[in-house]
């Protein structure tokens, strides 16, 4: 049942103009598509002399604010409805504030025996002296840990927003640092002076903080923002090159991604179970030694760690755009 | 003592209101920063000494810093300064 074809009808099928038209023998837009070329089309003077006109008077009519009925509308509604909103969110805050309980009544939600019991048992539980640390790094451990996630989340942004990703060149971080630090005296006597003597001592006292955590006043978020501090210091006094030496990127990525696994291995038996207490199988040892209550001096060092590093890559990335 | 409370009250409340009518950036920074440390004050008195490190630390210190770096960035400190030059 076959039949010859002529070579006119081969050539209409339609594989035989696909492979054509893949092949680039023959444009199947030619002749189709009409296409007008330049020059032919004139164009009319009058035609276009009112389109202007009717652009121009259009354009008058919209942005003339004296005479613009919708424009001046908007602009008292716009002014209306922002002071109606304030009003109405003023008297719902005041309706909410009316249904609060009243201060100081012994029946109040806050008054409740979670606060007592944290005074009386928090010792012997957390074997913590300071208080206020035995009550967020063991009762409220997981609290804590979405705190350090957040700061290692908000670095993550901040390195999204200030990257520097260009390598050399212009544009690059080290022309952006240079750009940045152009008004600035260079090597001033005075700050490295004051830097060389204060450095060390912010160093040590962040340090104390930390360990001493569980003893007296601080613990991991104050200490590591002093010991932050003190690096931004020393990044002020000495510039980029010298903290360099000790700080890169890999260095806050592997102490931050260190510090929050360890914390999550640590803690995370209690979390699953939810909890408030489990034996962790630590000794507390004597209250008021420095080795004592159990993780909440490795959690302590974990946190102070990963906001030491934070706050120093801050200031980095907000500086020149990278470590 | 009492009296002692009252006038860091007052200062605390002056302060929060001149940060955001001053005109200038700088200065709100620095009136800004002085807030933080009258607060971390208050907080001692309050007897919560873990706080007031913290908001010594943070409050007066990093924060305040990281405020002076984004006036640069956006080049609002320098623009100052070709002011009082002229």
């Amino acid at each position: 049942m076959s039949r010859k074809l002529s070579e006119e009808e081969y050539n209409r099928q339609r594989l035989v103009r696909m492979k054509h038209w893949l092949s680039g023998e023959k444009d199947l837009y030619l002749d189709n598509v009409e296409v007008v070329l330049d020059g032919e089309c004139e164009p009319d003077k009058r035609k276009l002399e009112s389109y202007e006109h009717d652009l121009d008077e259009m354009k008058t009519r919209t942005y003339d604010t004296e005479h613009n009925r919708v424009y001046r509308f908007f602009q008292r509604f716009y002014k209306m409805a922002a002071v109606l909103c304030c009003v109405a969110l003023v008297f719902i805050l005041i309706m909410e504030v009316s249904y609060l309980p009243p201060i100081g009544s012994a029946s109040n939600p806050a008054s409740n025996e979670v606060a007592a019991k944290y005074i009386e048992d928090g010792l012997q539980d957390t074997g913590a002296v300071n208080i206020v640390t035995g009550m967020i790094l063991d009762y409220r451990a997981f609290d804590t840990f979405g705190e350090s996630n957040v700061l290692f989340i908000a670095t993550c942004t901040v390195l999204i927003l200030m990257r520097n990703d260009k390598k050399k060149g212009k544009g690059s971080a080290e022309e952006e640092e240079r750009r940045d630090s152009h008004y600035e005296p260079k090597k001033d006597a005075i700050l490295q002076m004051g830097a060389r003597i204060l450095v060390p001592i912010i160093m040590l006292f962040g340090i104390y903080i930390i360990l001493n955590g569980h003893l007296s006043p601080g613990g991991g978020f104050s200490g590591g923002a002093i010991i932050g501090a003190g690096l931004i210091l020393y990044l002020n006094a000495f510039g980029f090159e010298k903290t360099e030496r000790f700080f890169t990127e890999k260095t806050y990525k592997v102490v931050s991604f260190g510090s929050l696994l360890f914390y999550c291995l640590a803690k995370s038996y209690s979390f699953y179970t939810g909890a408030h207490h489990l034996e962790s199988g630590i000794p507390l040892g004597t209250p008021g030694a420095i080795i004592s209550s159990g993780l909440i001096l490795p959690l302590n060092i974990c946190v102070g760690l990963v906001v030491a590093c934070t706050m120093y890559a801050f200031f980095a990335l907000f500086r020149k755009g990278g470590f | 003592m009492h009296i002692f409370e009252y006038i860091l009250m007052g200062f605390l409340i002056i302060c929060a209101i001149s940060v955001s009518f001053s005109k200038n950036l700088l200065n709100s920074i620095l009136i800004f920063m002085s807030y933080s440390l009258v607060m971390s004050i208050i907080w001692i008195l309050l007897e919560s000494p873990d706080l007031a490190i913290t908001e010594a630390a943070v409050g007066a210190g990093v924060t305040s810093v990281l405020f002076f770096v984004t006036l640069k960035k956006i080049h609002a400190l320098r623009e100052e300064e070709e002011e009082t030059d002229e």
